[in-house]
């Protein structure tokens, strides 16, 4: 019975809450004031966005592709939030839909000419950024109030950031790993031939994931107005690197289809954690970013350990 | 060489669009200021070029093989340097041997990393640079400290009107292309990325290659950021962002396949001095930062769709 509990492939599913446990234990036990409805409001409020933009990530990881540009279209939307949608609600919506579209047009793009996503991507986040500093040039603009008072709330007991992520992470695992239709979206990732034969079209299922990720791009960015007040063009840059660290933490690998939306969403909020983390250990702010690079070497090593023992059995 | 295979080279488009770029620029400005824009092209391609060599060799190992730690250290590279030799021009030889040597350092991590942990090498080039990110600004302090005088003259040097620094970089890809079409390793690096497992098969020892591939890229970057701070003045923290672009996105125009396996070095100079040359054009024509971003994007995207189609048409 121990045994079972403690074999690799219970492991290696409990890595990414078990890295996310011990960081929150040792943040509350440097800073006992955080355990408390405020002290995790404010730990967690940034990761929500965060939480988005990973999993926005992870459907383009899921069919083995890689977006660059997704910090810049967080960025983008945040403008887009915090000007047209605030003065011109349905103007500024329907920009927001013409980007998705706009991904979905990418996924399409990418697939019928072959083109590496890497490169198409990179090219998108000059687009991205410049059409952001087009329709923001100085920091500025106002989040709309409807946004401002939903990510702002306080409900009893548990806080916003806390049942925004759960439900996030919930409605994506079910919707993805539990559903038909999810089978056959990350069936593209996994044996995209075997699919095509099937008579599935790779083409509409590589639109789908895109405007998938546009659709959860948008949210972010829309989030973190809701919670910044303000935005600018550069607000978001540093999520592209994010997003794909904290799919990687949750568990997720580069090819083959194989996510985890519960994981993409514990990572995010295990590096979103991670700057707290420091500064409570009053280490120095320089290595804020060095110490989220460490942790994804430290929890890939552990991974590594884990497969290894799985090989033994 | 005939026409027909003249036309069929792969870095020939990047030369073109060059040209294009260039003439356009040229015709807005009715020829004004056209030699002075072709030698500060030079210049900052030098800098695009050395980057670019490295990145070139890494993802011609094939596909998931890149190296995104370049800007990183770059940064890292430079501020190190900058401040040891703390702007004395004896120290100039120092600078440079610590700047190749925090390269090395750097590439050896970077390969120690996807070797020891079996990562993608996109995540552990990704993870190492948010290490060396960090380095970079704690040792930097926020501190500009000035280069010496004689390695900023250096770099802006001319010879007959042709930046210094240009001519040392063409010698420096003139010896990596035969490097990379004369020498064993250089066709290992082609026929690892064609299949790895058929290399090895064929005697080829991978890992070596790899290695040695990887300890090359960042120990060029570590160069580039050397001579990149002396030559503007100081070491910034931000002052390799925009390799990370520019070193893929110079390699892939250039005709080098983003798949692996095919890989050319004239294309490199073509696609530096065509991205510079872009941008400069559409600072003439008076175009915002927004617009400027946002047509660079289009167009580098542009060019990887024409190339891709030329690439089926000639395998068809």
């Amino acid at each position: 019975m121990i045994g079972a509990i403690f074999s690799p492939r219970v492991l290696r599913g409990l890595l990414p809450p078990l890295s996310l446990a011990v960081l929150l234990i040792s943040i509350f036990w440097l800073q006992p004031r955080t355990m408390s409805y405020f002290g995790l409001n404010l730990l967690l409020n940034l990761a929500v966005p965060i939480a988005l933009a990973t999993i926005a990530q992870m459907f383009i990881l899921c069919v083995n592709e890689l977006d660059l540009s997704i910090g810049g279209f967080v960025s983008l939307v945040a403008c887009i939030t915090a000007t047209w949608v605030q003065e011109t609600p349905l103007f500024g919506l329907l920009a927001l839909a013409a980007l998705i579209a706009a991904y979905a047009g990418l996924g399409a793009l990418i697939h019928i000419r072959q083109l590496p996503s890497i490169v198409v991507t990179l090219g998108m986040s000059f687009v991205w950024l410049g059409l952001a500093v087009l329709v923001l040039p100085t920091p500025g603009g106002k989040a709309p109030d409807w946004i401002r008072s939903l990510m702002t709330l306080k409900p009893p007991m548990i806080p916003f950031p806390i049942i925004a992520s759960v439900a996030l992470a919930l409605i994506v695992h079910v919707a993805l790993m539990r559903s038909a239709g999810g089978t056959v979206l990350r069936g593209a990732g996994g044996n995209p031939a075997a699919l095509a034969r099937a008579g599935w079209s790779i083409l509409r299922i590589k639109m789908t994931m895109f405007a998938l990720a546009g659709f959860f791009g948008v949210l972010s960015g829309m989030a973190l107005v809701g919670l910044t007040t303000s935005a600018d063009a550069n607000i978001a840059l540093r999520y592209t690197l994010l997003s794909i660290a904290g799919v990687i933490l949750g568990g997720g690998e580069f090819v083959g289809g194989r996510v985890s939306p519960i994981g993409a969403v514990i990572g995010a909020m295990t590096l979103a954690l991670a700057g707290s983390f420091l500064s409570f250990l009053r280490l120095n702010p320089d290595w804020q970013i060095g110490a989220q690079g460490a942790i994804l070497i430290i929890v890939l090593a552990l991974r590594l350990l884990i497969r290894q023992a799985e090989k033994r059995r | 060489m005939s026409r027909a295979a003249i036309l069929r080279q792969p870095w020939l488009w990047a030369w073109v669009g060059a040209l294009a770029v260039w003439l356009a620029t040229a015709a807005f400005t009715g020829g004004t200021g056209s030699g002075q824009v072709i030698s500060a092209a030079l210049t900052f391609g030098a800098f695009f070029v050395i980057v670019a060599l490295g990145q070139m060799f890494v993802i011609t190992l094939g596909p998931g093989n890149v190296d995104l730690s370049i800007p990183a250290c770059m940064t890292l590279a430079g501020t190190v340097s900058m401040k040891i030799m703390d702007g004395a021009g004896a120290m100039i030889p120092v600078g440079l041997a610590v700047a190749v040597a925090v390269g090395l350092a750097v590439g050896v991590i970077n390969y120690t990393l996807i070797r020891a942990l079996r990562i993608p090498p996109i995540i552990a080039t990704l993870s190492s640079s948010f290490i060396f990110q960090s380095a970079a600004i704690w040792y930097n302090r926020g501190l500009r400290v000035k280069p010496p005088e004689a390695l900023g003259d250096f770099t802006t040097a001319k010879i007959a009107g042709m930046p210094f620094i240009a001519i040392l970089v063409i010698g420096l890809a003139v010896a990596m292309h035969i490097l990379l079409a004369r020498t064993i390793y250089g066709r290992s690096v082609l026929a690892i990325g064609q299949n790895m497992r058929a290399a090895g098969l064929a005697g080829i020892r991978v890992e070596r290659i790899r290695a040695i591939t990887y300890i090359m890229c960042a120990t060029l970057a570590g160069l580039c950021g050397y001579l990149l701070a002396a030559f503007s003045g100081g070491a910034a923290l931000n002052m390799g962002e925009e390799y990370l672009l520019s070193s893929i996105a110079v390699v892939v125009i250039g005709g080098t396949s983003v798949a692996g396996g095919f890989a050319n070095v004239p294309g490199l100079w073509g696609a530096a001095l065509f991205l510079f040359l872009l941008v400069t054009m559409l600072n003439t024509f008076g175009a915002g930062a927004g617009v400027r971003l946002v047509l660079t994007g289009l167009i580098i995207i542009g060019v990887i769709v024409a190339a891709s189609g030329g690439r089926h048409k000639r395998e068809g």
